[in-house]
């Protein structure tokens, strides 16, 4: 076991957990965030993808141990303090952009990496970003639709799924 | 997974010191590791994570003009960087997917040596020299067939040096599934001499094509290796594509790297 301490969310939280203990099962049993999804535990789904220190990973694959020191975000703090949803999740609502909502943290949180370094990104650009993140309902073009209106490009072209 | 513990040591010395027990292993980025751990395809009662290592990650340029790329770097900032050539910076773009490219390391992937891999590639086709804890070893003595290398039991990869060449390019027809490279080729011209890597289509690994670098040192143009037979090497056939299909694609991906290099 070794002791580690964190910032979630803006939050500081300390814990001991075993050196196999996945970042991702640190956040939802440890700290009960459950927003991170695991689907298919293999890195390659993206249900699971959180920022450490400001980028995406996914929590699946990185052990908690290896984020000890290291500033979190996770779906949870993605809403602003009154809870009012994001521009982005907002977005998503708005553009139908989730079916059964299993991977929409991941969808959100790769999303908002990408808006954050490209703040005006292309159809392509957004699909390409959006390689590592499967949607299973197979919903993406609301997906795509969402992440151009959340970056405030025209969407009235962009044909609904 | 098994239990383990998992060290993260601040320093070189003490990483090799840990890694002197025979059942320590070295943790990169952890982007192929982990899920091997999950498969439980590995027991080690020690991982050793070398990302806290602050001298084994950086980008720099060397006194004789070399590209000096440290272990733990990951695909990410190599993707990323001025400094990185930019048929380098293409291919660390191209692995696997945004997230895993923010994790995974170049350290990681050549000791791993999966033969689908696409920086085995760009270490042979440029002549990279692979730096390690007590030597260096030349590319061509690097690579030792399917996830072997040259790298001793407690020896680690310290920095990969990569001349620059004056144009270069590399090309991936991407499994689809996977994104790791069906086939993947890597044409590095230096003007003296250009050699040719290919990765995901030999059963020992990445391999030179001698034939089409000599073709290529006479005349750098797509037309030059159209009346080449594919390289003389086994080829991996599998669900994915047959050994006759890849032979096909080395010659379309080598094409299209000397297209897309001029």
């Amino acid at each position: 076991m070794a002791e580690i301490t964190m910032t979630v969310n803006g939050r500081t939280v300390s814990s001991s957990v075993q050196g196999r203990t996945l970042l991702v099962d640190f956040l939802r049993d440890d700290l009960k965030l459950t927003g991170t999804h695991v689907g298919c535990d293999t890195s390659q789904c993206g249900a699971c993808v959180v920022h450490v220190d400001g980028l995406a990973i996914k929590a699946c694959t990185m052990f908690a141990i290896e984020a000890d020191g290291a500033s979190v975000t996770t779906i949870e703090g993605m809403a602003g303090p009154d809870n009012r949803l994001s521009e982005l999740q907002q977005a998503f609502q708005d553009h139908h952009g989730l079916q059964c909502g299993f991977c929409t943290p991941g969808m959100i949180m790769s999303a908002a990496a990408l808006l954050r370094d490209n703040p005006r990104p292309s159809e392509a650009e957004i699909r390409d970003y959006l390689e590592g993140n499967i949607c299973r309902c197979t919903g993406y073009h609301n997906i795509i639709k969402a992440i151009l209106a959340a970056s405030g490009q025209d969407v009235s072209q962009i044909v609904a799924a | 997974m098994y239990e383990f513990e998992l060290e993260r040591p601040k320093n070189l010395a003490d990483a090799l010191a840990l890694l002197s027990d025979e059942d320590a292993q070295a943790l990169g980025g952890g982007q192929t590791l982990i899920p091997t751990l999950k498969a439980r395809l590995a027991m080690p009662d020690t991982l050793v994570s070398l990302t806290d290592i602050a001298a084994l990650n950086g980008i720099s340029t060397g006194a004789d003009g070399a590209l000096c790329i440290g272990a733990t770097t990951t695909h990410a900032d190599v993707a990323g960087s001025d400094l990185v050539f930019p048929a380098l910076a293409d291919l660390a773009g191209g692995i696997g997917d945004p997230a895993v490219r923010n994790r995974g390391t170049i350290g990681g992937s050549l000791a791993n040596n999966d033969p689908a891999a696409c920086y085995p590639a760009a270490v042979l086709a440029t002549d990279a020299t692979i730096v390690t804890s007590g030597r260096t070893i030349a590319c061509d003595d690097f690579f030792d067939g399917l996830f072997a290398t040259a790298l001793d039991e407690e020896e680690l990869i310290t920095e990969i040096r990569f001349p620059v060449p004056e144009r270069a390019s590399y090309q991936k027809f991407a499994q689809p599934a996977s994104r790791f490279a069906l086939v993947g080729v890597f044409v590095a011209d230096f003007g003296d001499r250009v050699r040719v890597a290919v990765t995901g289509a030999g059963e020992d690994g990445v391999f030179r094509w001698s034939q089409a670098e000599a073709a290529l040192g006479q005349s750098f143009s797509p037309g030059a290796i159209a009346a080449l037979d594919p390289p003389d090497t086994d080829l991996i056939g599998d669900i994915h594509a047959s050994a006759q299909y890849r032979a096909h694609l080395i010659k379309v991906m080598t094409r299209r790297a000397v297209a897309a290099a001029l």
